[in-house]
């Protein structure tokens, strides 16, 4: 299964016609969540309006995660099965996976000033974020800074994958640890404590973003694949 | 317009006073998730464009060289 979706000139079919789809799910999915986020779903009783920064900040922190994982999967796969398509795809994940970060951390600092009296504190959660942020810095600076691509991209997958440590500690800071920070109210045992007209615009803009993820996802990975034939053609022109 | 349609929009807007902080978040959202694609897209409108070249080039090297070869 891996291997037929390994070859890049299936991948270069397959993609073509998936783009489009990932388009229309990102508009349709994004006006719906906007909609019942911006109009339809009530303030909150105790946060007010505000609490509507939550239907962009808690999708761009999930994807935030999402994009690491899948980075350090995808790093992983790069360097035990040598998948010529993995190592693109965890270095076109990372760009998409720090625009979520940032994203993370500006809308919650934007929603912390008026609910906490503070645009940032170092607590846990809010720290690991601006790990996270460092990590995918680290990666796009490592996976670029060899004059061998194979070299880079084994050097970031590395970083990548120990990383990935992080990951679970910013699930669970708000657990571990005393923070300003809410814990958890979807992805949690018992099921989400979360009104309904509440949980449909954010999981809405979840899905918006995830597709928007996959959508941007593709357009890089085909740029990649392009670029990575135009490499080939000049070397072949060098070398006669 | 109407007067009532109007407060509305205003009340709307003014996000029970927490419009310096709901409006900027979903606006730096959009400008970055836009510019991201934005970005991406044109890349890969390059890339295409330089491998067409590159094709073409190669392909006229060739026509001529067949055309060489025939003479």
């Amino acid at each position: 299964m891996i291997q037929r979706f390994a070859n890049p000139n299936r991948f270069m079919r397959l993609s073509a016609a998936v783009v489009p789809w990932m388009a229309g799910a990102t508009m349709i999915l994004g006006a719906a969540g906007l909609y019942l986020g911006l109009f339809q779903a009530p303030a909150d009783y105790q946060q007010g309006e505000s609490v509507r920064i939550m239907y962009v900040h808690v999708p761009a922190a999930w994807m935030a995660l999402f994009c690491y994982t899948s980075m350090a999967a995808a790093s992983a796969t790069a360097l035990i099965w040598k998948h010529p398509l993995a190592d693109l795809a965890a270095r076109s994940t990372a760009p998409i996976g720090i625009c979520f970060t940032f994203l993370a951390l500006i809308t919650g600092s934007l929603w912390g000033k008026p609910m906490w009296g503070t645009w940032w504190v170092w607590d846990a959660r809010l720290t690991s974020v601006l790990v996270l942020f460092f990590l995918y810095l680290g990666y796009m600076a490592l996976v670029n800074a060899f004059d061998d691509p194979a070299r880079g991209a084994k050097a970031a997958a590395v970083l990548a994958l120990v990383g990935f440590v992080n990951v679970p500690i910013i699930k669970f800071s708000v657990d571990w640890w005393n923070s300003l920070h809410q814990p958890a109210s979807v992805l949690k045992l018992g099921g989400p404590s979360i009104h309904p007209s509440m949980l449909a615009p954010l999981l809405l803009m979840a899905l918006a973003f995830t597709t928007y993820y996959f959508w941007v996802l593709l357009v890089r990975l085909r740029a990649e694949i392009i670029s990575g034939k135009i490499r080939a053609i000049r070397l072949r022109q060098v070398h006669g | 317009m109407d007067r009532g349609f109007s407060e509305s929009v205003s009340a709307f807007l003014d996000m029970g006073g927490y419009a310096a902080f709901v409006w900027p978040s979903f606006a730096i959202t959009a400008v970055v998730l836009v510019g991201m694609l934005v970005a991406s897209l044109r890349w890969l409108r390059s890339t295409e464009a330089a491998l067409a070249a590159l094709q073409a080039e190669r392909g006229a090297k060739r026509g001529a060289g067949e055309a060489a070869g025939e003479a």
